[in-house]
C-alpha cells in the first residue's frame, strides 16, 4: 500500500480543533483528540462517526498520539476513550501526561458546574482515561506493534510540547503539532534530525506572519502594561493556568524588580504554585538557562506575583491581573471582564490566539458590546491589546523546520485557509515539493514511491565497489550489481550466483570461453607473464590481479602463457560466460598489444 | 568482530569492540583500589596524619626514596597525591575509537583519560542522568584530591618507590603495575570530556556513522543506568553492564531489548555476592538507631548520588519510626546541593512508584521534603560557617570519598576514631572497609560493613544470561568458572561463577579475542518499481528467484536498489551487463547445432564421447566441449562470433525450474 492517507477531523483549514486521521501501510493512527472552544454542542467534539458509522471505534484505530496539553489538542480525549468507548493505546509525553488532566478537569468544572452542561465526561473518566496513557520520553522510539514506530521531538510551545515522527515500513510521516522555532523565556526551540520523511504535517496558525524580534513585542508589551498601571488603571491578562502564563510572569517578574514598581501583580488561579511545581519537577523541558541555574534559583518562585482572591475584583486603584482562562470564554477571566470592560482606563490583553465564538475572539475584532446567553450587555470601553505571545512557528519557522527535515511532501493544518494558501505557495516554490491543505473531511492521498527491505550479499557490493573505484571518477557514471534475487518466505536477498548455487544445493554448469593469442617475445614464459601482468594492471586500475604458476588470475578471468624460450608464445585468454564483459576486454587488450 | 578488555577491575569496566571497521568502546571505568596504598589527604592538616613515621626497607639506603613512604600500625603507605589506574592505553590507539558507549555514571570516571590530549575524535554516548550525576562524581573527586592538605613531602608525586617494590611489604609489593597509575586529570580536563557527551535517551536509535545502530535501554542499576544493543542489518550485540533485576528508585531493567544476541557482553556484577543489599540496609539502621541512641555520631562514606538516595529515604522513615526524627542528617560535598536537586527532576528516569508522585506533583525522592522540614542538611564542606554554626550532634553524616584517602569523612574518621560511641558503617562495595580504615588505627569507634550493591549477583546473573540465550557470551575472567573446569566436581571451594551452555569468550586486562559470527549480508532497500518488473520463478518449494541486474545508489552507508536502464556496453566503460544466467545443466547437443545454424555459424560435426559431446565448428576454428557441468567453448574467432554462440548456447540451456 504506497498511499498515504490523510483526513482531518478538525485543524482542516481552521484552527478550532486538532484531531487527524492519518493511514499508512494498513496502520490508522489520531493524530490529535482536541476539543473546539467555540461550540458549546456536540459539534465541539470530533465526528468519531467519520471513522466507524456504528460498532467499536478501537478495532478501526491503531493508535492515539497527543501532541500537548491544549485542550484543543487533547480536550476530546475522555470523550473519545471513555464515551465513545476506544480501548487502543494512547501516546503522550510524561509532561503532558501529568499536566492535561489539570487543564480538562478545569474545563470541565466551566462546562458542568456553571453552563450545567450533561453529556460531558465526569472527573472520573479524566482519571480513567490517563490511566490508559502511555508516556514517551523524547527521541525514544516506542513499537506501537510489530509495524508501527512513533518517536517524539521536542516542539518548544508548551512545556511537554511534542512533535511525532510515525513509521510504518519504508514509509514515514511528521507531525509536528504546535511548535515554534525560536527559543523563548522558559522554552527551547522545536528541533528535528533530517528523518527525511515522505509528509510533513505541519500547523500554520502563523503562516503569513513573519513576526518582529522578540524582544521588542517584549519591551511592547512592558511598556503597555507600566502606561496602564501608571494612570491607576486595571490591566486583565487572560492566560492559560501553565504555558505563556510562566513565561509573562517571569517576564513581568523581572521588569517590576528592575524598575522597582509596587503596583500589585495577581495570579488568579487556584494552582499556581502546583502549576509552578510542574515546570519545576520537568525543568528538563524548559531552556538551557533556566536547567543550568535551578539549584541556585528557581525561575518560578516569584517575589512580585501574588495570589489573587476574587474580593480584589472591586479593589480601587491599579493592579495586574493574570486569570484563566485564557480566551475569556468562561470562568474567572470573563468574570473580570465584565467587571473592568467598561471603564476606558483599563486595559485586557490577550497574549494568544482566541477562537471563533469566544468573546476574545469577539473583542479583538473590535466589538464595543458583547452580549451574553442571559441577555447581559458588556459595554467595551477598556484598551484591547493583542500581543502575539502564543509561541507559534512563523512562516520562517516553518520554512526552517521543512529545511531541517526534509519532508518529500507537506501538508498544512491548524490554520486559516487563505493563509495556508499563501504559504502552501511559497512551499511548493521554494522546495519543489508537493503541498496539501485538505479541509475538515476531506481525504488528502499522497502517493510515496515503495522501498523493500532487501539483504545483499557483501561479495556482490564488494565486488561491485572493487569495479567501481578502478574506473576514473564519475558522477554520472551509474553503479550496477547483477545477481540472483531470491525470495523465500517473503523475505527478499540479492546473493551472488555462486552464493545461490551453494544455498539451493545445485551444481552449476558453467560456461567458459577461452582464445588464443599469438605473441613474438623471446625468452622464458614467466618473463612475458610479467610483461601481460604489469600491463594489465596498467590498464585495470583497482582490480586485483593474482599471478601464480606463471598464471595471470583477475575474477574468473584466467590468462595463461605457454611456449620454448626464443620461441612465440601461445597466450590462452578464458573466462567464464559470466564475465564475458571482462574477458572480452583483456582479449582485445592483448590483441591490440601483439599487433 | 574482535573484543578487547582494557580494565582489571570487572566493576569499572573498560572494553573495546571493533566491528564493521568501527572501534567502539564499552564503558572506561577508572580502577581505583590503587589509592588505598596511599597515605590519607585531609581536607584540613592532621598532626597525626603529618607525623606518622618514615619508613624504610630493611638493609637499603636509597636517598631516592626518602620521604616517600610511612608507616602506620605496621602498613606502609605512599605519602603522596593518590594515584588512579586507569584503562590500559598500550592495546587500542584511542585517537582511532570511532564511539564511547557509557552504560552508567560509575563506569565512566577514566573518562578524560580516554578523551583528553590523546587525539580522540569520536562521540561519546551517555544519558542525561549519567552525562550529569557522573560530572557531580567527576568534579568532587577533583575537588577532593586537589584541595586535600599534604600530598607529601615529595612534591606529591612519589615514584622511586615503584622501582623498589620487590624489597617494600605487602601489601604494596603486591600492587599491580604502579608504573601505570596516574595522578587525577584537573577540571578543566573534566570539562572539556563532559561536554563531548552527547545526551540519549532510553530506546533512543542512535546512528553511528550509518553503519551501526546503537540503542540504550533502561538497566535498572540506577538514575540513567542503561544497558547497550548495537546492531547491524544482520547482527545484534548486547551489552549488559551494572544491572539489577531489584526494585529500587530507578527505571526497571528492560530485558526484552536483551533478549537473542550474537553476542552478549556481561561486567559490572555485584562486588559483594555474599550480601544481600535489602538486608544490609535493614542492618545499617539498627547500627544506626543503637549508636544515636547511645549518644554516638554516626558517619556514611558515600558517594554523592546513587545508594544515597536510598539510604536517605530509609535511614529518615526507620529513624521516625524509632523516635529518633530529631537526628539531623547531613550531607557534605561539593556537589551536595547539586545532587540532590537534580535527583528530584529526573521524573523520567525513575521507577513507577517514584513517577507517579510527580503527577501530584510532588518531588520523587523525600529528601526534598526532609530539608523543607530541617531534618536534612547539605553543605559543601565541614568548614561552610553556616554549618558548622549549625552542627549539632548525634548525627548521621554522609560524606566521601568511600575510601577515607581524601574528602571530608578523612576528617571525621580522623575526629571520631578515638571514640567507641560513634560509628562508620560502610555501604559503597568499592573498597575492602579494613583496608580503608588501615591508615587510622588504632580505632576506638565501631566500624559496620554493610555494602549495599543492587548489581545483578551471580544467580541473577545466570538466570538473566539464560533467559536472555545469546549465542554467544563474554566476560571477564573474574566471572568465568575458574580454570580447570573441576569446581563442579570438587564442589567445596567452586567460587561463584557465570556458567552457560553457550560459547564463551573469556577476557583479561591487555587480551583481545576475535568472536560472533561473519555474515555475509548488507540491508539495503529496493524500489517498488524494480520488484514490480521481476517475477521470480521457483527453483524449489518455498524458494523463488530471478536474475536481477539494478542500479545501485550508496547514500549515507544506505543502500538502495533501483532500475537500471540500458543494457549492454563493455568492461572498463561502466556499462550495464546482462543479468547473469543462472545454468542448472548442460545445453542440449541437438538443439545446440540447430541454433548455431540458426546464428549463420556454418556447419557443425559432433563428435559424442563418454563424458559429453564436442562440438566442432571448422569455419570459426571453433570447438565446444559439452560436459554435464561445464561447457568450455575454444574459440578463434572474433567477438561477433563469440556473441552468435553465446546466444546459441544460452538459447539452449534448460530453463532452471526443470530442477
Ligand atoms: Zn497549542
Amino acid at each position: 500500500m504506497p498511499d498515504i492517507k490523510i483526513t482531518p477531523l478538525g485543524a482542516g483549514q481552521d484552527v478550532g480543533r486538532s484531531c487527524i486521521l492519518l493511514s499508512m501501510g494498513g496502520k490508522n493512527i489520531m493524530l490529535d483528540c482536541g476539543m473546539h472552544m467555540g461550540y458549546n454542542d456536540e459539534r465541539r467534539f470530533p465526528d468519531f462517526s467519520y471513522i466507524v458509522p456504528e460498532g467499536p471505534i478501537t478495532s478501526q484505530i491503531d493508535c492515539v498520539i497527543i501532541s500537548h496539553f491544549h485542550l484543543d489538542h487533547c480536550g476530546a480525549l475522555p470523550y473519545m476513550s471513555e464515551m465513545v468507548g476506544y480501548t487502543g493505546p494512547i501516546y503522550m509525553t510524561h509532561p503532558t501526561k501529568a499536566i492535561a488532566p489539570i487543564l480538562l478537569e478545569d474545563m470541565r468544572k466551566v462546562a458542568v458546574e456553571r453552563k450545567g452542561e450533561s453529556n460531558f465526561f465526569t472527573s472520573q473518566m479524566i482519571k480513567d482515561c490517563i490511566k490508559k496513557v502511555t508516556a514517551v520520553t523524547l527521541h525514544q522510539s516506542v513499537m506501537v506493534d510489530n509495524e508501527l514506530e512513533i518517536k517524539a521531538y521536542y516542539a518548544g510551545h508548551v512545556l511537554g510540547a511534542a512533535m511525532f515522527w510515525i513509521r510504518v515500513g519504508s514509509q514515514s510521516v511528521v507531525y509536528t503539532g504546535d511548535y515554534n522555532m525560536t527559543p523563548d523565556r522558559h522554552l527551547g526551540a522545536a528541533w528535528i534530525d533530517k528523518c527525511r520523511p515522505d509528509l510533513l504535517i505541519t500547523e500554520s496558525t502563523y503562516a503569513t506572519t513573519i513576526r518582529d524580534s522578540k524582544r521588542c513585542r517584549e519591551r511592547d508589551f512592558l511598556k503597555k502594561v507600566h502606561e496602564c498601571v501608571e494612570k491607576g488603571g486595571k490591566v486583565l491578562i487572560p492566560v492559560f493556568a501553565l504555558g505563556r502564563a510562566q513565561e509573562l510572569c517571569i517576564l513581568l517578574e523581572t521588569y517590576w524588580e528592575r524598575m522597582n514598581l509596587k503596583y500589585p501583580v495577581y495570579f488568579a488561579l487556584g494552582l499556581t504554585e502546583k502549576a509552578n511545581n510542574y515546570y519545576k519537577m520537568f525543568i528538563t523541558w524548559t531552556n538551557q538557562k533556566i536547567r543550568k541555574t535551578f539549584v541556585q534559583r528557581n525561575m518560578f518562585d516569584f517575589k512580585h506575583i501574588k495570589p489573587f482572591d476574587k474580593s480584589y475584583i472591586d479593589n480601587p486603584g491599579a493592579m495586574v491581573v493574570f486569570a484563566t482562562p485564557g480566551m475569556l470564554h468562561a470562568g474567572l477571566s470573563l468574570n473580570i471582564f465584565k467587571k473592568w470592560a467598561p471603564y476606558e482606563q483599563n486595559m485586557v490583553i490577550m497574549p494568544g490566539f482566541c477562537v471563533q465564538g469566544t468573546v476574545g475572539h469577539k473583542i479583538l475584532n473590535g466589538a464595543k458590546k458583547v452580549e451574553f446567553e442571559n441577555r447581559q450587555v458588556v459595554e467595551v470601553k477598556m484598551a484591547v491589546e493583542y500581543m502575539s505571545f502564543s509561541a507559534h512557528a512563523d512562516a520562517k519557522g516553518i520554512m526552517q523546520l521543512i529545511q531541517y527535515c526534509e519532508p518529500k511532501n507537506v501538508l498544512l493544518v491548524h490554520g486559516e485557509a487563505q493563509k495556508m494558501e499563501f504559504l502552501k505557495d511559497k512551499i511548493e516554490k521554494e522546495f519543489k515539493i508537493n503541498c496539501y491543505m485538505p479541509a475538515n473531511g476531506e481525504t488528502c492521498t499522497i502517493n510515496t514511491p515503495v522501498k523493500i527491505p532487501i539483504d545483499v550479499s557483501l561479495r556482490l557490493l564488494k565486488a561491485e565497489a572493487v569495479r567501481y573505484n578502478a574506473q576514473p571518477p564519475d558522477p554520472k557514471r551509474r553503479r550496477v550489481v547483477n545477481g540472483i534475487l531470491c525470495v523465500r518466505d517473503n523475505r527478499l536477498s540479492l546473493l551472488d550466483i555462486d552464493e545461490m548455487c551453494d544455498e539451493i544445493g545445485i551444481n552449476r554448469h558453467i560456461i567458459r570461453f577461452t582464445s588464443t593469442v599469438r605473441f613474438e617475445d623471446p625468452g622464458p614464459a614467466v618473463k612475458t607473464a610479467e610483461k601481460l601482468r604489469t600491463l594489465l594492471a596498467e590498464k585495470l586500475e583497482g582490480w586485483t590481479i593474482t599471478i601464480s604458476d606463471g598464471n595471470i588470475s583477475v575474477e574468473s578471468v584466467l590468462i595463461k602463457v605457454e611456449g620454448e624460450d626464443n620461441s612465440t608464445k601461445n597466450i590462452y585468454v578464458s573466462w567464464t560466460n559470466q564475465d564475458e564483459d571482462l574477458g572480452s576486454y583483456i582479449l582485445g587488450l592483448l590483441q591490440s598489444m601483439v599487433q | 568482530m574482535k573484543l578487547y578488555c582494557l580494565s582489571s577491575d570487572a566493576a569499572k569496566p573498560c572494553f573495546v569492540l571493533s566491528f564493521k571497521e568501527l572501534l567502539i568502546m564499552l564503558d572506561c571505568g577508572l580502577g581505583a583500589h590503587s589509592v588505598l596504598n596511599f597515605v590519607p589527604l585531609p581536607p584540613v592538616p592532621s598532626t597525626r596524619l603529618a607525623s606518622l613515621p618514615n619508613y624504610t626497607p630493611p638493609h637499603l639506603n636509597d636517598p631516592l626514596l626518602e620521604g616517600e613512604l610511612k608507616e602506620c600500625c605496621g602498613r606502609v603507605f605512599v605519602d603522596s597525591v593518590p594515584e588512579f589506574c586507569p584503562p590500559l592505553d598500550k592495546v587500542v590507539d584511542f585517537s582511532q575509537l570511532d564511539v564511547i558507549l557509557i552504560s552508567n555514571y560509575t563506569c565512566m570516571m577514566a573518562l578524560p583519560f580516554i578523551t583528553e590530549e590523546t587525539g580522540f575524535k569520536g562521540q561519546v554516548y551517555a544519558t542525561e542522568p549519567t552525562l550529569q550525576i557522573g560530572r557531580f562524581y567527576l568534579e568532587e573527586l577533583a575537588e577532593w584530591v586537589s584541595s586535600g592538605a599534604g600530598g607529601g613531602g615529595a612534591g606529591g608525586a612519589a615514584r622511586r618507590w615503584k622501582e623498589l617494590l620487590h624489597v617494600l611489604p605487602a601489601p604494596l609489593a603486591l600492587a599491580a603495575r604502579p608504573r601505570a597509575w596516574r595522578r587525577l586529570f584537573g577540571k578543566g580536563a573534566i570539562a572539556r570530556a563532559l561536554a563531548r557527551v552527547r545526551v540519549v535517551g532510553y530506546d533512543e536509535r542512535v546512528d553511528v556513522y550509518g553503519a551501526l545502530e546503537a540503542t540504550a535501554v533502561s538497566s535498572g542499576f540506577c538514575l540513567g543506568s542503561a544497558n547497550w544493543v548495537i546492531r547491524s542489518a544482520h547482527e545484534k550485540i548486547a551489552y549488559v553492564s551494572g544491572s539489577s533485576t531489584l526494585t529500587t528508585h530507578p527505571r526497571p531493567i528492560n530485558q526484552a531489548a536483551l533478549r537473542g544476541a550474537d553476542l552478549l557482553v556481561l561486567a559490572a556484577l555485584t562486588q559483594t555476592p555474599a550480601h544481600n543489599p535489602d538486608h544490609m540496609l535493614g542492618d545499617l539502621c539498627v547500627h544506626a538507631t543503637v549508636t544515636l541512641r547511645g549518644g554516638g555520631s554516626v558517619l556514611c562514606p558515600v558517594y554523592p548520588s546513587g545508594v544515597l538516595y536510598d539510604l536517605l529515604e530509609c535511614l529518615s522513615a526507620h529513624l521516625e519510626g524509632a523516635g529518633l526524627a530529631h537526628v539531623p542528617l547531613y550531607v557534605l560535598s561539593p556537589v551536595a546541593d547539586s545532587s540532590l536537586a537534580y535527583s528530584n527532576i529526573l521524573a523520567e528516569w525513575v521507577s513507577a512508584s517514584k513517577q507517579a508522585r510527580v503527577y501530584l506533583p510532588e518531588e520523587p525522592f523525600p529528601h526534598a521534603a526532609l530539608a523543607r522540614a530541617g531534618r536534612l542538611k547539605h553543605a559543601r564542606t565541614l568548614h561552610d560557617d553556616a554549618f558548622s554554626a549549625d552542627f549539632r550532634q548525634p548525627c548521621v553524616v554522609f560524606c566521601g570519598h568511600p575510601s577515607l584517602r581524601f574528602g571530608a569523612a578523612v576528617h571525621l574518621v580522623e575526629l571520631w576514631a578515638s571514640n567507641p560511641q560513634h560509628a562508620i558503617i560502610f555501604t559503597e562495595p568499592d573498597f575492602p572497609h579494613m583496608e580503608a580504615l588501615a591508615p587510622f588505627q588504632p580505632l576506638s569507634m565501631k566500624a559496620f560493613h554493610c555494602p549495599i550493591d543492587t548489581s545483578l549477583n551471580y544467580s541473577q546473573a545466570n538466570k538473566l544470561v539464560r533467559e536472555l540465550r545469546p549465542r554467544e557470551l563474554a566476560l571477564p575472567e573474574q566471572y568465568a568458572a575458574p580454570a580447570g573446569g573441576a569446581a563442579g566436581v570438587g564442589g567445596a571451594a567452586a567460587r561463584p561463577h557465570i556458567a552457560t551452555d553457550a560459547p564463551t569468550v573469556v577476557l583479561r586486562r591487555g587480551e583481545a579475542r576475535t568472536c560472533g559470527t561473519r555474515r555475509g549480508m548488507a540491508r539495503a532497500t529496493l524500489s517498488g518499481a524494480l520488484a514490480a518488473r521481476v517475477t521470480p520463478r521457483e527453483v524449489r518449494a518455498g524458494l523463488r528467484c530471478a536474475p536481477l541486474a539494478c542500479a545501485l545508489r550508496v547514500r549515507d552507508s544506505r543502500v538502495e536498489l533501483d532500475e537500471a536502464s540500458g543494457v549492454g556496453g563493455a568492461a572498463g566503460g561502466g556499462g550495464v551487463a546482462a543479468p547473469p544466467r543462472l545454468a542448472g545443466a548442460a545445453p542440449d547437443v541437438d538443439a545446440l547445432v540447430a541454433e548455431l545454424a540458426r546464428q549463420g555459424a556454418g556447419e557443425a560435426r559432433v563428435e559424442r564421447g563418454p563424458d559429453g559431446c564436442i562440438v566442432h565448428l571448422p569455419r570459426h576454428d571453433t570447438l565446444i566441449h559439452v560436459e554435464r557441468h561445464a561447457t568450455h567453448v575454444f574459440c578463434e574467432g572474433g567477438a561477433e562470433v563469440r556473441h552468435a554462440l553465446r546466444t546459441a548456447i544460452d538459447a539452449c540451456l534448460p530453463p532452471l525450474s526443470h530442477f
